[in-house]
C-alpha cells in the first residue's frame, strides 16, 4: 500500500490513474450487483441492447433496479418510471453540488459535463481526497471510469450469462459500500464542529428511512445535517464576537 | 427495441443527467461565502452520515458489529482497504454465526 499512498502525482494523468486504482476494491462490489442488476432485467425481458442502453446512459444503479420492477414489456408506464428514476437520484444533485470546487476552472457546460459518472462510491471517494486537501478532477473521472466500466461491463455479464447468481450480501459485499462510506465519513472529520451535522443528519437518515421508502433519507439527512452544521456554526461566531 | 423502451430509457438517462449537472450549477450560483457557503460545506459529511446510518441501525447486530470493526480498522490505519475488508469480513462472519 505505501506504493499508493507516497505515489501521489499532482499531473491530470496520475490523479486519473490514482482515482481509478484506489476505486479496485469498491469497483468489485460495483460489479457484484451489476451482474445480480443484469440478471434480473434478463428476467424483466430487457434485451441486451436495452441493457447497454440503460447502465451506458443512466449508469445509477438504485434507479435502475427500481426501473426493473415496472418494467412491463409492451406497456411500459414510461412516466412513472421516468419520475421514479428522477426521485431516486435527486440525491446525486446534493452530491455534486459539493464538488464545486474542482471544477472552479472550468466553463459551466464543461463543468457540468464532468458530472455525469458521479455516483454515490466515486463521489465519497474523491470527497474522501478533498477532506485530506486533495482531490482533483481527475481523480474524479478516474474513479467514474473504472465504476462505470465495471457495471457497463458486469450488467451486460449478468445479462447475457442470466444463470442463478449468488445474492451479493451472502458474502457480505453489501457491507462494502456501507464500510467505505464510514470510513469516509471518519476522514472528513475535522473537529468538534463537525458532531453537530452528523449526529442531525444520522437521526434524521434513520427516522426518513423508517417512515419513507426510497432515498429520501439521504436527502433529508444530508439537508438537516449541514443546516444544523451551519446553523451551529454561525451561533458559535456571533458568541465569540460578543 | 422497442420505441417505448427507447424513450423511457433515454428518459431516464437526460433527468439523471441534468440532476447530476444541475446540483453542480445551482451550486455555483450560490454565495461562496456567509451562512449558504458553511450549509454548503456541511453537505459532504452529513450526506455521508445518512448512507451510513440507516444501513447500520436498520441492518441487526451484525451490521453495527460490523460497522464498529470498520471503525477499528480504519482509525488507527487511516487505509480505505483495511476499513472495507474488516467490514466485509466481519459482517460475513457474523451472520453466518449468527446464522441469518
Amino acid at each position: 500500500m505505501s506504493a499508493i499512498t507516497t505515489d501521489r502525482g499532482n499531473g491530470a494523468i496520475e490523479q486519473f490513474l490514482l482515482g481509478a486504482r484506489m476505486f479496485v476494491p469498491v469497483a468489485i462490489s460495483v460489479a457484484a450487483y451489476g451482474l445480480v442488476w443484469g440478471v434480473l432485467a434478463r428476467q424483466a425481458g430487457l434485451s441486451v441492447g436495452e441493457v447497454a442502453l440503460m447502465s451506458g446512459l443512466v449508469f445509477a444503479g438504485a434507479s435502475q433496479f427500481v426501473a426493473l420492477d415496472l418494467w412491463t414489456p409492451g406497456s411500459l408506464p414510461v412516466g412513472a418510471i421516468v419520475v421514479s428514476t428522477a426521485i431516486i437520484n435527486l440525491r446525486l444533485a446534493l452530491m455534486t453540488a459539493t464538488l464545486r470546487p474542482l471544477v472552479a476552472h472550468l466553463p459551466p457546460w464543461r463543468a457540468g459535463l464532468s458530472m455525469g459518472l458521479v455516483a454515490d462510491e466515486t463521489w465519497a471517494m474523491t470527497m474522501g481526497e478533498v477532506a485530506k486537501g486533495r482531490g482533483t478532477l481527475a481523480y474524479l473521472l478516474g474513479s467514474g471510469a473504472l465504476c462505470y466500466l465495471a457495471w457497463l461491463a458486469a450488467t451486460l455479464c449478468g445479462r447475457l450469462l442470466g444463470s442463478a447468481i449468488d445474492d451479493p450480501s451472502r458474502y457480505g459485499l453489501d457491507f462494502a459500500f456501507t464500510a467505505t462510506f464510514l470510513a469516509l465519513l471518519f476522514g472528513t472529520w475535522k473537529g468538534k464542529t463537525d458532531l453537530t451535522p452528523w449526529i442531525v443528519a444520522a437521526l434524521a437518515a434513520i427516522a426518513t428511512a423508517k417512515l419513507v421508502p426510497g432515498n429520501w433519507h439521504i436527502i433529508v439527512g444530508g439537508l438537516a445535517g449541514s443546516f444544523a452544521g451551519a446553523l451551529a456554526e454561525t451561533i458559535k461566531a456571533r458568541r465569540d464576537v460578543g | 427495441m422497442s420505441v417505448e423502451s427507447l424513450v423511457t430509457i433515454l428518459g431516464m438517462a437526460l433527468v439523471t443527467f441534468a440532476i447530476r449537472a444541475g446540483g453542480l450549477l445551482l451550486a455555483n450560483r450560490l454565495p461562496q461565502t456567509g451562512f449558504i457557503a458553511a450549509w454548503l460545506r456541511h453537505i459532504p459529511g452529513a450526506v455521508l452520515a445518512s448512507l451510513v446510518a440507516p444501513a447500520v441501525i436498520a441492518g441487526g447486530p451484525a451490521e453495527v458489529i460490523a460497522a464498529a470493526a470498520t471503525a477499528l480498522a480504519y482509525l488507527p490505519t487511516r487505509n480505505l482497504f483495511a476499513a472495507m475488508a474488516a467490514g466485509v469480513g466481519t459482517v460475513f462472519l457474523v451472520r453466518m454465526l449468527l446464522g441469518a
